[in-house]
């Protein structure tokens, strides 16, 4: 019987294999912006705001800030096992780290749909 | 197993070699943009919202602390991510052989490095 924990890692493919399906998604979105942005002749607050100004782009980049969260928080969850061993710490961390980035993909959907 | 075994760690002989420096300096970046994460939305938000938030944004840019503290979290990204992509080859069995490794460390370095130099000299 494996000595499963509740701040442990879930003992199968799915976070490992999430971490580099939203690590593709991060990789294509930054192509994609570096060489918009590159192609531009000017880079004012006109130029920025039209690029994200479609609803369109506005969903890829929420996808983008999706996957920054939910790779961030397995991430994080590595290095909180590696590093922190008493069980009761290591859940009031995964706590506050999965509580702050719901509150991030809140502002995210804020700032993306906020823009005047 | 209980023997006690003899140890013999003269530290100043042995090194973490190439391509574990490359991964520690992984870990080191995604936990550098995970703690930046509020910045960086929030300048994300100051850029979008309106002309006078992005025109603040501009001005607090200009000084030389926050170049710093901006070139650093684009070295951790262009890091973070040129070593991620050498870890999706590595998955996809690409480049697992020692030399190859090695090598794919020494660019995963390079690239992100010349890069951040690049963009900072634009920066400034």
């Amino acid at each position: 019987m494996l000595n499963r924990i509740v701040t442990g890692a879930h003992y199968g493919l799915r976070d490992w294999l999430i971490q580099r399906i939203t690590a593709v998604v991060m990789v294509l979105y930054t192509l994609g912006i570096a060489g918009y942005l590159l192609m531009q002749p000017v880079l004012d607050y006109n130029a920025w705001t039209l690029l994200f100004s479609g609803n369109v782009i506005r969903t890829f980049s929420l996808l983008f800030l999706l996957s920054v969260f939910y790779h961030a928080w397995i991430g994080v969850r590595d290095i909180v096992m590696d590093y922190v061993k008493p069980a009761a710490i290591r859940l009031i961390i995964h706590v506050l780290v999965i509580l702050t980035l719901l509150l991030y993909v809140i502002w995210s959907v804020q700032i993306l749909w906020g823009i005047k | 197993m209980n023997k006690k075994r003899p140890k013999h760690l003269a530290l100043h002989k042995i090194q973490l070699p190439l391509p574990g420096f490359v991964s520690i300096l992984h870990r080191v970046s995604g936990m550098f943009l995970f703690l930046f994460l509020p910045l960086l939305l929030w300048i994300f938000y100051a850029s979008l919202h309106s002309i006078e938030t992005y025109t603040r944004l501009v001005e607090i840019l200009q000084h030389p602390l926050s170049k710093l503290v901006l070139l650093g979290l684009i070295w951790a990204y262009l890091h973070h991510f040129c070593a991620g992509i050498r870890y999706l080859g590595l998955d996809l069995q690409l480049g697992s052989s020692l030399a190859k490794a090695r090598a794919s460390s020494w660019w995963v370095l390079g690239v992100s490095l010349s890069l951040t130099v690049l963009i900072g000299v634009w920066l400034c």
